[in-house]
């Protein structure tokens, strides 16, 4: 049977250093596979997260040979195995142990963001109607499952540490799920202009890269906030016909 | 005093999913303080995983809809061995509930006129699943979750409870250990909601992840709180058995209801043989009329796939047994076909069901618009768990609440697809709401640090035991594997008495196993430890199981007795009951089902 070396990251807050393990190559095995085989048979401490193992939950984000990927979508026939595979926590939170990182900045951002406030509902039963086409956009960004894989690439966050800036990819898409809301009344605008820091992304793009959702988030999500902030706060013109204009 | 950091709250939300969020919301509306603990990060419970859709007779798509049928659906699915007040209360409530989270941000796929979009599931009669793709739990969750944290609940990510902490009757509060840093920690509450889903990780295969560990039913059987039904585990007949490595992840009933078709190796459309008398009626007997139902067309039966979990899974079974599976021992499930039907069908098939595209085509390199897939049962849910009161979700135990997956008593022997996500709404909301009235009315609760002390000693033991370790000594991860093995063979899909019998002596042998365990290491984020502390939970759990499965003489819904294969009008007027006997070990007793009223009974009648 095939084998593979994992050159793991092992340590905590303090440091630590890379061990190796070989396991055994099955058939369709992906990477958390084989951390799960390694946390069973060689390294019973060894930290990670994991929940659904099918992409949905988020949890297992690592970087496999420096790329920020879901370990459980990462198959071990897509990276080439003949030289040790590298499995790093993601480098821009703190080490917890091992592949588990500290996120919980990430929990403290969402809730500094202004919450969804519908307008009335428009039926007489507490209902609203929405049209498909007008939620299309609204739903691609609410595909996210939180796997802060977008947060881990951004280089305001991982390279400049401007996370008391710059809320980051992350949460740019959810202020856009927000601000495309139908039916929501709110305005987020002068907050992502300041607190939010949206101008600290020079859109390089590499969030959209490493999306395990597929999210277009710098095309859909950010460029159109950038241009909302220009409509409202540098172009008199277009703020006053904004008056006239439903939100969209 | 323990020297253990303690924190008070008025409710105590054990389990972040939608049950024990939508709890933790209605228990700090009602203005009591909430504290709320949950094993994973918040936004990353089971829930999350759900997929199909929640079940609501909102009448969108179809004008025939209401909590009627939809009442009468889920007993007929439970095969009447639910609690019809659950079922009555969970019909009526699951439209506003679902509604609800419209206004607090859901964005539900819509219907043509621009409300919210129902689907076809299984044992439903109409079209009735409020969803958004085939992600509809993560919509839940995201929306209770994004909502919950403007409402001023404390929140304890990655922390385990492992006992609950009992003031004479009443419950007192909680002792567990963050996981980030092992350090232990004591929550003293009024009152308690346990709401931490279900029990498959006691199965080799399943579609549930590392933390359905059966931990709530197990603390509550260790505080003296009853359960019922536990020998109801739903098997879902779709899970994915190719290639190994994810073997169980779930295939969404969507695929089904989206016209999706089961075949075995002789290309042959084998539900149609063998439609329980039940259902005949309301079945159709060929494949164009079936086609018809999932495409919207109100005069046209459902297709035989869409019957009811424990009879699709059987007959997989069957099937593959008689030699017509597919190469890798399951069967297959087609829904590339539907090319025959729509034009555009593999762009139909990717906006349907997006996640089942990018799951298959990741995970085993098949594509699904264009080659069936390979599908077998799986361990799903589990209709049994903590008894509670239908109105207010309280055990007996008194200040003890539970809600979604643990509790039992909505679903009966078997659980309609999509009830479920409904289950967490209503019923998390009622748990919320009756949690914080008791806590109103009781005074606060003693912490006895008699028990703190022994639950601390008891947890540290396999570090302990490891610095003294002798030659038999074993890390926890092959006890599991072993348990989940015994069960996956004795207790699983087709039961037999002797399997049983011999499945509880081997608990017998796992449990003095799970004694000796030792755990390497020290106690931050300590997996190897994790896993030796939740061992006792899943015996527990298995142990029910397994004593209830042997009570039950007969076969009905998830239960299926190759001994007793028929069902058994007398066994199906009681339910089982398990609870702890003073003297430490597990006491089964039958005990009859409450007469239903007239009212209700008509229904049943008028829907036959
Ligand atoms: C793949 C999949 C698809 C599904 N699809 C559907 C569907 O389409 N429709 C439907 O109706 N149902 C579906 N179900 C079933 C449904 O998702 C679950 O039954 C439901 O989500 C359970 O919710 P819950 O709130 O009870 O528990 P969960 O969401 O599982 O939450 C349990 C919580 O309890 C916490 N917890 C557990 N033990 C402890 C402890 N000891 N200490 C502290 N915290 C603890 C966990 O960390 C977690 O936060 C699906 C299930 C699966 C697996
Ligand atoms: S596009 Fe912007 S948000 Fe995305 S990685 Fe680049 S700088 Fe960061
Ligand atoms: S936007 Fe994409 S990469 Fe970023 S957290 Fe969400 S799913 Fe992950
Ligand atoms: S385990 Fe859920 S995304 Fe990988």
């Amino acid at each position: 049977m095939k084998t593979a070396v994992f050159k793991i990251w092992r340590g905590d807050a303090n440091g630590g250093e890379f061990s190796e393990y070989s396991t055994e190559v099955t058939e369709g095995m992906v990477v958390l596979d084989a951390v799960h085989a390694i946390q069973a048979q060689q390294a019973n401490d060894l930290a990670c997260r994991w929940n659904c193992k099918a992409g949905k939950c988020g949890s297992c984000s690592a970087e496999i040979n420096g790329v920020p990927k879901l370990m459980c979508m990462t198959r071990l026939d897509a990276i080439p195995l003949d030289e040790p595979v590298t499995l790093e926590p993601m480098r821009a939170f703190p080490c917890i142990r091992d592949l588990a990182t500290d996120v919980s900045w990430n929990f403290r951002v969402k809730k500094s963001i202004k919450k969804f406030n519908p307008r009335p509902p428009d039926a007489p039963d507490g209902t609203w109607r929405i049209a498909q086409e007008d939620i299309d956009r609204v739903q691609e960004f609410r595909k996210c499952i939180e796997c802060f894989l977008c947060q881990d690439v951004c280089h305001v966050l991982r390279d400049h540490h401007l996370q008391e800036k710059f809320i980051g990819p992350r949460f740019l898409v959810f202020v856009a799920a927000l601000e495309m809301h139908p039916l929501d009344t709110e305005d987020r605008l002068p907050e992502l202009k300041t607190a939010g820091g949206i101008g600290y992304c020079n859109i390089t793009k590499c969030c959209t890269k490493v999306c395990p959702e597929h999210i277009t988030i710098t095309d859909n999500a950010i460029i159109p906030l950038k241009e909302r902030i220009v409509d409202e706060f540098y172009d008199p013109l277009g703020k006053l016909l904004k008056f006239f204009r439903p939100k969209i | 005093m323990s020297n253990y950091p303690t924190l008070e709250y008025d409710v105590l939300v054990i389990g972040a999913g939608g049950a024990g969020l939508r709890s933790a919301i209605e228990a700090s509306a009602a203005g009591v303080r909430v504290g709320l603990i949950c094993k994973s990060l918040l936004g990353k419970a089971h829930t999350v995983m759900a997929e199909g859709g929640m079940a609501a007779a909102l009448a969108n798509v179809d004008d025939r809809d209401n909590w009627k049928v939809h009442f009468a659906d889920t007993m007929r699915g439970g095969q009447y061995i639910n609690n019809w007040r659950m079922a009555e209360l969970h019909a009526k409530e699951a439209p506003d509930r679902v509604r609800e989270l419209e206004a607090w941000g859901a964005v539900f796929d819509r219907t043509a006129d621009g409300r919210i979009l129902q689907r076809n599931f299984g044992g439903h009669r109409y079209p009735r699943l409020a969803h958004v793709g085939d992600r509809t739990g993560l919509e839940l969750i995201r929306t209770l979750q994004d909502h919950g944290i403007h409402q001023g609940i404390e929140t304890h990510m990655e922390h385990t409870v492992v006992t609950l902490l009992k003031d004479g009757d009443r419950v007192a509060g909680a002792f567990g250990y963050d996981r980030e840093r092992g350090r232990f920690k004591v929550f003293k509450a009024k009152a308690i909601i346990l709401a931490t889903g279900g029990i498959g990780r006691a199965y080799r295969i399943t579609s549930n992840s590392w933390e359905y560990t059966g931990d709530g039913q197990s603390l509550a059987y260790h505080a003296g709180a009853e359960l019922i039904d536990m020998e109801f585990v739903q098997f879902h007949p779709t899970g994915m058995i190719w290639p190994p490595s994810v073997m169980g992840i779930l295939v969404t009933e969507g695929v089904r209801g989206e016209g999706g078709v089961l075949l075995n190796n002789e290309g042959k459309r084998f539900m149609f043989s063998g439609i329980p008398d039940a259902y005949k009626a309301q079945t159709a007997d060929n494949p164009e009329e079936g086609w018809r139902y999932t495409q919207g067309d109100k005069n046209a039966r459902r297709p035989p796939e869409l019957l009811t979990r424990d009879h699709v899974a059987r007959c997989i079974v069957d099937e593959v047994k008689a030699g017509r599976g597919s190469p890798h021992g399951g069967i297959f499930l087609d829904i590339a076909w539907i090319k025959e039907k729509l034009p555009n069908a593999a762009e139909h098939i990717k906006k349907k069901l997006p996640s089942m595209y990018h799951q298959f085509m990741q995970l085993a390199n098949l594509d699904i618009t264009k080659e069936p897939m390979e599908v077998g049962p799986t361990t799903h849910y589990i209709m049994g768990g903590v008894r509670v009161d239908a109105e207010t979700q309280m055990s007996n135990v008194p200040g003890l609440f539970a809600a979604g997956e643990v509790a039992a008593g909505l679903h009966g022997s078997n659980r309609l697809g999509g009830n479920s996500l409904s289950d967490l709404l209503v019923f998390g909301k009622r748990a919320g709401e009756f949690a914080a009235k008791y806590s109103k009315e009781s005074s606060s609760s003693q912490i006895n640090d008699v028990q703190v002390e022994e639950a601390a000693r008891q947890a540290l033991e396999p570090f302990e035991r490891s610095v003294k370790a002798t030659g038999t000594a074993e890390g926890p991860y092959q006890i599991q594997h072993d348990l989940q093995e015994m069960m996956q063979n004795l207790v699983g899909i087709v039961r037999r008495e002797r399997e049983m019998t011999r499945a509880l002596a081997e608990l017998d042998q796992l449990w003095r196993r799970a004694k000796n365990v030792i755990v390497h290491g020290h106690r931050e984020y300590n997996p190897g430890w994790h896993t030796a502390l939740d061992l006792k939970n899943l015996l527990t759990v298995s142990e029910a199981i397994t004593c209830a499965a042997i009570q039950r003489k007969e076969s009905r819904g998830g239960h299926f007795r190759e001994d007793f294969p028929n069902k058994d009008s007398s066994e199906g007027k009681m339910n089982i009951v398990v609870r702890k006997d003073a003297d430490g070990s597990m006491n089964v007793r039958r005990e009859n089902i409450p007469e239903m009223p007239p009212d209700l009974k008509q229904i049943i009648e008028e829907m036959k």
